[in-house]
């Protein structure tokens, strides 16, 4: 199939409240009325399913190269459009490190190849994300890849002249760097939250001031410097509470929250399932409602997974000796929906807001988070929100299945994605459609 | 022929007969230990102390009178539940040379009494082992057998034969219940 | 019960029912001739992820005791150097036919993943995991201050008697099993450490009494028991990350000596689950007095962990009646 191949979607519910026909042609959306259609065009019935515009997810491990055994940039495209993502940011923490313009074009033109959503690789900060020099981040954005997101994800830019630094020098390309806030010295051997749960289970404590005491730092540099910054997996009621202050502030700052940090607990941890282990940890019940709040409120810009893929052994093992992550491509949709649309905190069109428009912006993703209007790009992603199901964490398309979420019942998932007019993925409910 | 074969009196009766039986049997109480094997072989064994006692004012009952349980030597612990493990109380005399008089409620297959002699052997190493049981049931799974026996009851496998003694059951009675006829 | 992991979940039906298995367990250690046939053709695999020759001995001692055979697997290993991962080594004991496996590992939960995993069916006796649970040990220690300190001592907790838990509860298994044993079995728990040293939400606790220092303690409460915990002299005071100035200023503000143990009840008893530090977190003095059982824990560690096997191996099968 080719780009120039027009499909109709009929009887989309566009952004969950206005009913229209989207019109493909040549991967732009040319009508909003399937009259319009050319003559051949195939047609999915859309009846019932939200079209929003792609997901962008700014925040992802492809973890190629270096540790293909637990996901490639293949795998993770694949699981991405499944998701109803058009667009990932691939983080930075490979082997090698992206910390090159040779590393980073690699990684963007592998993206180009597989097709299947645009991958935009981030690029470090500092060499080998070790936080001592900073790495030539200019080569990186000058590159064909085009960087313009900046993190040691992974590892916290802790030093902080090094942050001031870096934020002051990424303003040269109109980049942003992205702060994984975790002050090392507060979590020396943290296993989980703490609180008084990780008291119980004997585990090392990640204190959320940790967290916040970076997170206020930062907002500070970055007011000082004039610079935007943002805030990768926000956790916390205090961080949200930081954020809030910032923003009121005017300081330029947004801030994102994975989806496990809107539906999971540190109580998750009591039993010691390595699948719950991740960084940031897991919080506190009142730390997932204050996050929910700002995520309402816009305090918290963006949702974005920390898709982390893992192989069963890092995982099948004793909560000590276990990797730190999660996937998440493909059960972000439904946990925003759970946690956030059913329960009226968001609308779908908010939903298009802090998956797809919100975080193109920060990312400078041309082409993404744009409008379902007549001209735009087709990178259009179908949600169906009363197709209940049950997470089956062998099911993904990731190369690496540690899912949280098994057996958790999602309220809907996304059925259809679009990146320029082609579809990525469809559910097999289409096949009549795409056969 | 179920329901209460043996009443109060007739565990009474039982009881001196065999106490007289152990005195002749050893000549005198001199060198005499009795062990009751719990549950109710230890009130049984104080009832039998008690009554050598009457006859042999020299007896001190007790002091020669002790509770072996018999739990961790058992055969079948795989086979059962977890079985609680009772109290083993042996008399300050000791049993080294001593005469034991294992005292039990009812024999039936022999295997808790094979526990029990194994028991003992941990415990020390007496003369002589002897065993006094209320009730005779029949059916050995092991060539043993008592020395001092209260009643001789036929009964069928499926039968039940329970004792029911004062000091746990508020009542003296041997009780046949159960069986396919 | 299948499994031994923690206090935490344990009812105080069980521990009673541990703590008289473990009385009639004793009293066959007075014996001459101590092994009792209980557990004869049957496995216990001492699996070891971390030294500690005294509770691996004591293991041993109880499972030989019981006539089982006794496997001793130590698997170095560290978060840092990881050897053969905790599943490849379960995978091996089931394969030879371990019917209990007696786990210290360093990492917090480990025993908790063995039994939970699937990767064995044996019954599983957390030794110490991390700086979370070590139940034996906890175990021991209320069955020693049972026996002193409560009269007709069988079936019974330890309702309204004070005991002092003093030190490194932060890090302590010993203590964190202990505080959840000591409260189910109705006693009145004070803990005593500098607030580097407190767990926490600990502080916060209605149920527990915290002190920041021994005197204050002393000064509140009679203590009917007092259980002094081992100061790690290295990982205390190293560098930036130590927990309190000096060893010399820890013993000051928590070390047990004369003049404290003096101010206890007369029928206080002192413990400590060793090895000491003589003279950082108690005093030669208390140590080696009459109030001291420390001694006594030894033994009594053998006869809980028999008392332990004994109720996880001996009626595994299905009840026939």
């Amino acid at each position: 199939m080719t780009e120039t191949d027009a499909i109709v979607i009929e009887n989309a519910s566009l952004y969950g409240d206005t009913t229209a026909d989207l019109v493909i042609v040549d991967g732009r959306i040319a009508s909003l009325d399937r009259a319009d259609a050319p003559a051949g065009a195939r047609t999915i019935d859309a009846s019932g399913l939200v079209a929003l515009p792609g997901l962008v997810d700014i925040h992802v491990h492809l973890r190629e190269p270096g540790r293909e055994d637990a996901e490639t940039i293949e795998t993770g495209s694949r699981s991405a459009a499944k998701g109803g993502f058009v667009a990932v940011h691939a983080m930075a923490n490979t082997t090698p490190t992206a910390d090159t313009a040779g590393v980073v074009e690699q990684v963007a033109s592998r993206g180009k190849e597989v097709g299947l959503v645009d991958v935009y690789p981030v690029g470090a900060v500092t060499v080998g994300l070790e936080g001592n020099q900073l790495s030539e981040m200019g080569a990186m954005a000058n590159s064909r890849a085009q960087v313009r997101v900046f993190s040691d994800d992974g590892k916290c830019v802790h030093d902080p002249v090094l942050m001031r630094r870096a934020l002051e020098y990424v303003k040269t390309f109109d980049g942003v760097i992205a702060q994984h806030a975790q002050d090392p010295r507060l979590t020396e051997g943290a296993q989980m939250h703490e609180g008084l749960v990780s008291t119980d289970l004997g585990l090392a404590g990640w204190p959320a001031v940790a967290e916040e005491s970076i997170i206020a730092r930062d907002v500070l540099l970055a007011e000082h410097v004039g610079s935007r910054l943002h805030v990768c997996h926000l956790s916390t009621a205090g961080s949200v509470e930081i954020i809030r202050w910032a923003k009121a502030k005017g300081i330029d700052v947004t801030a994102e929250v994975m989806p496990h940090h809107l539906l999971l607990t540190d109580e998750n941890v009591r039993g010691y399932d390595p699948r719950f282990k991740v960084n940031p940890p897991l919080r506190t019940q009142a730390d997932v409602d204050a996050v929910r709040a700002g995520l309402a409120d816009g305090t918290i810009d963006i949702v974005a997974t920390d898709h982390a893929p893992h192989p069963d052994e890092d995982k099948d093992c004793e909560w000590g000796a276990a990797a730190m992550g999660m996937i998440g491509l493909e059960t972000a949709v439904g946990i925003v929906q759970k946690t956030m649309v059913d329960s009226g905190a968001l609308s779908w069109r908010d939903v298009a807001r802090v998956m797809s428009t919100t975080p193109a912006s920060i990312g400078r993703d041309e082409g993404h988070g744009r409008p379902l209007e007549v001209g735009e790009p087709a990178n259009i992603t179908l949600i169906d929100p009363t197709a209940t199901w049950t997470v089956e964490p062998s099911a993904t398309a990731s190369r690496s299945n540690n899912s949280p979420f098994g057996g958790i019942e999602l309220p809907g998932r996304a059925v259809a994605t679009f990146l320029r007019g082609r579809p990525t993925y469809t559910d097999v409910s289409f096949e009549g459609a795409f056969a | 022929m179920t329901g209460t074969i043996l009443g109060a009196p007739d565990i009474g009766r039982a009881l001196t007969r065999i106490a007289h039986e152990i005195l002749e049997r050893n000549e005198g109480p001199e060198h005499l230990v009795l062990l009751g094997i719990p549950t109710r072989g230890v009130p049984l064994a104080h009832r039998l102390a008690q009554r050598l006692a009457e006859v042999e004012p020299s007896f001190d009952a007790a002091a020669r009178c002790g509770a072996l349980d018999i739990t961790m030597y058992r055969d079948d612990l795989r086979k059962q539940p977890t079985r609680s493990i009772g109290p083993t109380t042996l008399p300050k005399v000791g049993i080294d040379d001593a005469t034991v008089v294992l005292v039990d409620d009812v024999l039936h297959t022999g295997r808790t009494i094979r526990a029990a002699l194994d028991a003992i052997k941990d415990e020390g190493r007496p003369k002589a082992v002897q065993l006094a049981v209320l009730v005779d049931r029949g059916h050995r799974e092991l060539p043993i057998r008592a020395d001092y026996v209260g009643k001789n009851i036929p009964t069928s496998r499926s039968e039940r034969v329970d004792v029911h003694l004062g000091e746990t059951d508020d009542e003296d009675a041997v009780i046949l219940s159960g069986g396919r006829s | 019960m299948k499994h031994l992991l923690g206090t935490q979940d344990m009812t105080r039906e069980d521990a009673t029912l541990i703590l008289d298995t473990t009385a009639q367990m004793a009293a066959t250690q007075d014996r001459e001739i101590r092994k009792l046939p209980t557990l004869r053709g049957r496995t216990v695999v001492n699996l070891f992820f971390e030294d500690s020759t005294r509770t691996r001995i004591s293991f041993e001692a109880a499972a030989k005791r019981l006539s089982a055979d006794v496997i001793n697997f130590s698997a170095k290993g560290s978060s840092l150097s990881k050897g053969e991962s905790l599943k490849d080594t379960a995978l091996t004991l089931q394969a030879m036919g371990a019917d209990a496996v007696v786990i210290r590992h360093w990492a917090s939960g480990a025993a908790d993943r063995l039994a939970q995993s699937g990767w064995m069916h044996g019954a599983v006796l957390n030794a110490g995991d991390g700086t979370h649970q070590h139940p034996t040990q906890a175990l021991l220690d209320a069955f020693t201050m049972r026996r002193h300190l409560v009269t007709e001592p069988d079936g019974r907790g330890l309702d309204g008697l004070t005991v002092a838990i003093v030190g490194d509860v932060l890090h302590s298994r010993v203590a964190g099993s202990n505080i959840a044993l000591l409260k189910t079995l109705g006693a009145n728990v004070v803990v005593v450490a500098p607030p580097t040293l407190i767990p926490f939400g600990m502080a916060a606790r209605e149920d527990i009494s915290v002190h920041y220092t021994l005197d204050s303690a002393l000064e509140a409460h009679d203590f009917d028991a007092i259980m002094m915990l081992r100061v790690q002299r290295e990982r205390m005071t190293g560098g930036g990350s130590g927990f309190f100035p000096s060893p010399e200023e820890y013993t000051r503000l928590f070390g047990l000596d004369r003049a404290r143990m003096d101010r206890m009840p007369e029928h206080a008893i002192i413990l400590h689950p060793g090895p000491m530090n003589r003279g950082l977190e108690i005093s030669a003095e208390a140590a080696d007095s009459p109030r001291s059982v420390i001694v006594e824990q030894v033994s009594n560690g053998v006869a809980v962990r028999m008392a332990a096997l004994y109720l996880l191996l001996s009626g595994e099968e299905a009840p026939n009646d």
